[in-house]
């Protein structure tokens, strides 16, 4: 590491006593690099055995790492926090400004510590730390005038970030997300709520410097190639072209598209929310996260005209990805895309996570076509798959909470089971809800066991998918998905989005490192991921998690995936073959 | 006389992905963006596209006009030459640049200017800045 390379800055700010300091902790980013390796040491450090996560001994880390500001695609800010949904390790990813602000700042790390007494929002502007009044933006109905609103009075327009929460991050539901540049999110594991327990309304950072490298042609020369493999390469193609959502139609194809709360894997009105479809019809703008070429956001143009008022329209801009194409869309039965993009618009001015809140929806529906629940709980509302109207006024009572039946689908689809019954049906893995993929064991194995209990974890639907037709033998595989998850944890130590993955390998991390100031091997870098992805583990194992007792929704065995039906007595095979390789 | 310089083709196309703007400041052979003379914003939030910053090299520079030790002086063909030894970093151009494309180096206290090189021009995937060809009559 450079010694001039301001990432050794760790930035702490209490918001309890309203006050902020920088901690030289040099030693912790030569250690772990930064991003998640450094994150993890930071959490284990503040957050007390057994913390209540909406309490304010529950910290909030952010870190990015030594390839943000210098590398393209090194775009994200890694979160770390206890998790309300879980009650375990909270990590969240998201790309935006994030990233770049905070680096430009002149911070690896920034911890957020204790809670405010009333809504404050906090503005980090390089050196400096404001702590703003925020009792008047408290309740704005949607999220994203709390940004208009800050962006007119915080100055650093360019450079910036504003991290904000929405009305259920207030009113602490637990799968409540924390939107970054408007479209972006800290979406899984509920960060909003830690900061709506912290009175923490919106986080804003902005900066602007130089970073210094050791050897500058060298520097430049592999930033060129890496910049001209990227953007000729496939994944620009696929990510820029149509965006994630590009996933619909073959994941349909094969029969892995979750649909009406997984009783089926393939969604007969798939084309209809597909990505080529949105992109043909709604397809208003493309943007990019700072320093990411690639530019896989995508946001609909939805023009609606105003009712009762002739010529009076509206556009909204709504972004669109797979996993709420997943959530909001087939497993809810949602037969077109604007019906979608209204239920996606309600969850960004909420502030709610899409996956869980799609998930939670799903279960509800199934659980009223049951009968486990009725009209007096559901507040006179008749769940029915494809009823987007119905779907809207339940999000908005998931996040006011009238009733117990609402309270109870605000603590996630785990807890609404175990209170309602149909847990059979409740499609929670480690208690999060699950992502859109039903591609075959090592999807739902890496859902079980991976950190965060994401398929960005292991990777594993993409594993499946690659086996289909070949040898699928699920012991070596497990050994795979687990050095899959090994490695990523370098990826987000850097911090470089996933979608490089494919370009960052471990000889090319080594050789960009080397310029910068770094001198790892790729075998260092193997032996560090593993490094990480053991602490992650202690302090799952230190917060109660258990191998031994993890839960399977019985749903997944009823629906056929891509490999044929599941078999749960394999998945326990699986498990103990992962337990040994933990240990080791 | 035929001369070369960097234009905005289509601020339509830009998805601010900002590789323009750490492009510059690779010149130094550093990160981050501080001494980048491109700047990209948003135009009143994301989904209403983006604002592209760069220097336009005028014929008739009124960055140059004001600066009280010519120090940015007017170059043949458009835009303008900075002599830092010269610079006192009264701020005057700065202020002088209508569309705010005279950036700031806080450390040195002087002007960043555009050099007119098009190394950025490389780093844009999306065909949103480019090196236009123009006849000017010089100064």
């Amino acid at each position: 590491m450079h010694p001039n390379d301001p990432l050794y800055r760790v930035l702490y700010i209490d918001l309890t006593k309203k006050i902020y300091w920088v901690e030289d902790r040099r030693e912790l980013f030569e250690n772990y690099l930064g991003g998640a390796g450094v994150a993890i040491n930071l959490l284990k450090e503040e957050c007390p055995r057994g913390a209540d996560p909406l309490r304010p001994e529950n910290p909030i880390v952010f870190a990015v790492g030594p390839f943000t500001g210098l590398y393209p695609i090194a775009s994200k800010t890694v979160a770390m926090f206890k998790s309300p949904l879980t009650g375990n390790l909270g990590e969240s990813h998201a790309g935006g400004r994030s990233a770049i602000a905070i680096r430009m700042a002149g911070y690896g790390a920034i911890v957020i510590k204790g809670a405010s007494k009333h809504p404050i929002y906090v503005a980090v502007h390089g050196d400096k730390v404001f702590f703003r009044d925020a009792r008047a933006l408290w309740g704005i109905k949607s999220s994203i005038t709390v940004a208009r609103i800050i962006r007119e009075k915080e100055p650093g327009a360019g450079q910036r970030a504003i991290m904000r929460i929405g009305r259920a991050g207030e009113n602490l539901v637990k799968y409540a997300c924390v939107v970054t540049e408007t479209y972006r999110h800290f979406g899984r594991l509920g960060l909003g709520a830690v900061f709506g327990s912290k009175k923490l309304k919106a986080f804003v950072v902005s900066g602007k410097r130089s970073l210094p490298v050791l050897d500058k042609r060298r520097y430049r020369e592999i930033y060129k190639e890496l910049f001209d493999t990227m953007v000729k390469s496939p994944l620009m193609k696929k990510y820029h072209d149509l965006g994630t959502a590009a996933n619909v139609i073959p994941l349909n194809k094969i029969g892995a598209l979750p649909t009406k709360n997984l009783k089926e894997s393939k969604f007969e009105n798939a084309d209809k929310i597909s990505g080529e479809y949105l992109a043909e019809k709604y397809l208003g703008r493309r943007l990019a996260c700072a320093h990411c070429p690639v530019a896989c956001i995508h946001l609909a143009a939805l023009r609606e005209p105003y009712e009762n008022e002739p010529y009076f329209y509206k556009t909204t801009f709504i972004s669109y990805d797979y996993e709420l194409i997943y959530s909001l869309g087939s497993m809810l039965g949602i037969r077109n895309a604007e019906d979608m993009l209204k239920v996606l618009d309600e969850v960004e001015v909420l502030g709610l996570d899409g996956i869980s809140s799609g998930v939670v929806l799903a279960w509800a529906t199934e659980a009223y076509e049951k009968g486990i629940i009725n009209e007096n709980d559901t507040l006179g509302l008749r769940f029915k798959w494809g009823d987007y109207e119905t779907y809207i006024k339940a999000l908005r009572y998931i996040v006011e909470q009238p009733n117990e039946f609402y309270k109870a689908l605000a603590n996630g689809v785990d807890y609404a089971a175990s209170k309602y019954g149909g847990e059979e049906f409740a499609l929670a893995f480690g208690k999060n809800e699950m992502p859109g993929y039903h591609t075959g064991y090592l999807g739902h194995f890496g859902f079980l066991v991976g950190s965060r209990h994401s398929h960005l974890d292991m990777g594993g639907y993409s594993i499946d998918q690659k086996a289909l037709g070949k040898e699928y033998n699920l012991d070596e595989l497990v050994v795979k998905a687990l050095r899959e998850e090994e490695w990523r944890q370098i990826l987000s130590s850097l911090v470089v989005c996933f979608f490089a993955r494919g370009i960052y390998k471990p000889e090319i991390v080594a050789k960009a490192l080397e310029p910068l100031g770094w001198n790892l091997t790729p075998e260092d870098l193997g032996k560090l991921g593993a490094k990480i992805h053991r602490l992650k583990y202690e302090f799952k194992f230190r917060e109660g998690f258990d191998l031994d007792s993890l839960r399977l929704p019985h749903r997944i065995f009823e629906t056929p995936t891509p490999h044929g039906y599941l078999d749960e007595y394999k998945f326990k095979e699986m498990i103990e073959k992962f337990k040994l390789l933990i240990q080791k | 006389m035929l001369t070369k310089k960097l234009d905005i083709i289509d601020a339509d196309r830009c998805v601010g992905c900002l590789s323009c703007v750490f492009a510059c400041a690779r010149r130094y052979g550093e990160g981050g963006y501080d001494r980048s003379a491109i700047a990209v914003r948003s135009a009143a939030g994301v989904e209403k596209g983006f604002v592209v910053i760069v220097c336009r090299a005028c014929t008739d520079p009124p960055c140059a006009k004001v600066c009280p030790t010519n120090a940015l002086v007017a170059k043949k063909g458009g835009g303008v030459f900075l002599n830092p030894n010269k610079c006192i970093g009264c701020g005057f151009c700065r202020n002088a640049c209508p569309i705010g494309a005279v950036m700031w180096d806080e450390a040195a206290n002087k002007p960043i200017i555009c050099v007119q090189c098009g190394y950025c021009v490389d780093f844009c995937p999306h065909g949103v800045i480019g090196i236009v060809e123009r006849q000017t009559e010089g100064v």
